[in-house]
């Protein structure tokens, strides 16, 4: 009997979960902000969805109920790229190390 | 056009350039790089699915048209809004993650087609399921995130808005949307999907109002969570590996950040959630203590403490962020660095509205972040330091918390700050915290307290070194 292919987006679920967890252990605390602003802005991938929603509509109608839906949720997670790589690279750009004066 | 072979791998290359550009977060050596990664993988993933669909006749053109709009309103947010103003921010990106994946979820409802998922009112069972649950999960955000959002930028009261019933009411809507999901899978009905919407839009608002000011750092990174499920809940209806990945990813890292804010307020999950912390019982508040004598002090008085000192510890919290304190600060403490005084920052893991809050803004004044310790790293320095300057920060240094089993905060982890030589306390008034409790720090014999704006009195204190 074949596997359900469900099952293995489901083990890569769960790893990715595992995975998760330890590789954000190792986020140093005062780095937690950024850590933040990136998770937004990863996250957003899920404007793959929105493009293929967007793109829907066939050749004749570009727009129907279901592309606009596609074309917002494009607008909405462009946002969130743009903004949240652009302000974690603003932040993680402020974080120096002390000078070795003296 | 290319196959779904080769594009699948390439949206597993993007998924593993995402967890490198978290990875990259362990030190700020590494962090700028990982955070090209993360472009990098999101450059990927948005090329290749172009390629798959491998359509570019007008509707291509449209996409751009709105990543540009998008992209353009995101760059100019991310270069204009201040480094104070961060948790409204953050908030504000997760609602609009949220929005998108029910955006998408509605989507692939009206069109299964273009998803592969069957045809309209013939959903395969198991995608109908994943996406009403990312649906779910993405409403639940939005309108979360949108509360969380107002009460930070002040448009809405940050106190705890509770009634009677809230968690009865809250429960029912819980178990009704599971029913809905069942209902839905079984009928397939259009109704079924917009009300489970609705009923999730609501159920979002409900759970975040209770929630007051200070669990901010709780309920932001909870949202973060939650943004990560909806994205894997999409993620598994379209087979899509790189938004599994990554809704994985966010939404462990989000829980993991939870788990940390609860931990420093020695609360559990569960009594963050159900909120009302601190609005509960004011009529025991309001039987009069006797009021005990406090000493205060001028910028002239704090400024000759701190100049026969040899070591001072800053103890910033939110106030600081208020007041915009963070370059007066840094001033102050280049000053007293140019006397020879060794200074250090210690910072409570719940400071601020957001995790690392305190990191970023003392980042932003150009504090070098190897000055700047938490709580654990500097506890035991207290006892050995002169001056502690606390500044905007006051529940998290309440002895109470150690001393007094009967207190709200009793076994939060406080900052040592009582053991200090001397205390001095900016503070605009004599008024509890967020806790609203009386800190037994204000009546020491060692303590001084500032009234001023923080701001202010820092700039005094450093014209007068």
């Amino acid at each position: 009997m074949e596997i359900d292919p469900l099952i293995f987006r489901l083990s890569i679920f769960i790893l990715s979960i595992f995975v998760g967890y330890y590789v954000v252990w190792s986020v140093t605390p005062s780095l937690h902000t950024p850590l933040m602003s990136v998770t937004n802005a990863i996250s957003s991938v899920i404007i793959v969805g929105a493009i293929i929603a967007g793109l829907s509509g066939n050749s004749d109608s570009i727009f129907n109920t279901s592309s606009i839906f596609g074309f917002l949720a494009i607008a909405l997670a462009a946002i969130n790229i743009f903004g949240g790589f652009l302000v974690t690279q603003r932040m993680l750009a402020m974080y120096k190390k002390k000078k070795k004066d003296k | 056009m290319i196959s779904a072979n080769l594009s699948a791998i390439f949206y597993l290359i993007s998924g593993v350039l995402f967890i490198l550009a978290l990875r990259g977060l362990s030190s700020p050596e590494t962090s700028r790089q990982g955070n090209l990664f993360g472009i990098l993988g999101m450059i990927i993933a948005i090329t290749v699915t172009f390629l798959s669909i491998g359509n570019f006749s007008t509707g291509f053109i449209f996409v751009l048209l709105f990543i540009l709009i998008g992209g353009s309103i995101g760059a100019f947010i991310a270069y204009r809004i201040p480094m104070t103003a961060m948790p409204e921010l953050v908030a504000g990106f997760h609602s609009l993650v949220g929005l998108a994946a029910v955006f998408v979820a509605i989507s692939a409802f009206l069109n299964p087609e273009a998803f592969n998922l069957g045809i309209r009112g013939n959903i395969k069972l198991g995608s109908l399921i994943e996406m009403s649950i990312g649906a779910a999960v993405g409403a639940i955000t939005f309108s979360g995130s949108i509360i969380a959002f107002l009460k930070l930028q002040g448009i809405m009261s940050g106190s705890p808005i509770v009634f009677k019933g809230q968690h009865p009411l809250n429960a029912v809507i819980l178990i009704s949307i599971v029913i809905l999901i069942y209902l839905l899978c079984a009928s397939q009905s259009s109704n079924l999907f917009w009300i489970l919407l609705a009923v999730s839009f609501l159920i979002g608002f409900l759970l975040i109002i209770p929630i007051g000011g200070a669990d901010m750092p709780v309920v932001i990174s909870m949202l973060n969570s939650y943004s990560g499920w909806a994205a894997a809940g999409i993620g598994f209806t379209l087979e899509n590996t790189a938004l599994i990945i990554t809704g994985a990813l966010v939404g462990s890292s989000g829980a993991i950040l939870s788990y940390i804010m609860c931990k420093g307020m020695n609360r559990s999950f569960f009594n963050v959630i159900l909120g009302g912390f601190g609005a509960t019982d004011d009529s025991s508040g309001s039987i009069k203590k006797e009021q005990r004598p406090v000493k205060s002090g001028n910028a002239d008085d704090a400024a000759f403490l701190m100049k026969n000192a040899s070591s001072v510890i800053i103890v910033p919290g939110y106030g600081m962020a208020v007041a915009q304190a963070q370059h007066a600060l840094r001033e102050m403490v280049d000053t007293l660095k140019k006397n020879d005084i060794k200074v250090s920052y210690a910072i409570h893991p719940v400071a601020g509205r957001m995790p690392g809050h305190m990191n970023v803004l003392l980042a932003e004044a150009n504090v070098p972040y190897d000055e700047v310790f938490e709580l654990e790293e500097i506890n035991n320095d207290f006892a050995n330091a002169d001056v502690a300057f606390v500044i905007g920060a006051n529940d998290v240094t309440n002895p109470v918390a150690k001393t007094d089993p009967q207190s709200p905060i009793y076994g939060m982890p406080v900052l040592d700050v009582e053991k200090c030589k001397s205390v001095l306390f900016v503070k605009r008034s004599l008024s509890p915290g967020y806790a609203g409790i009386d800190n037994d720090l204000f009546y020491k014999e060692n303590t001084l307290m500032l009234f001023a704006d923080a701001k202010k009195m820092t700039e005094d204190i450093t014209k007068n070194l």
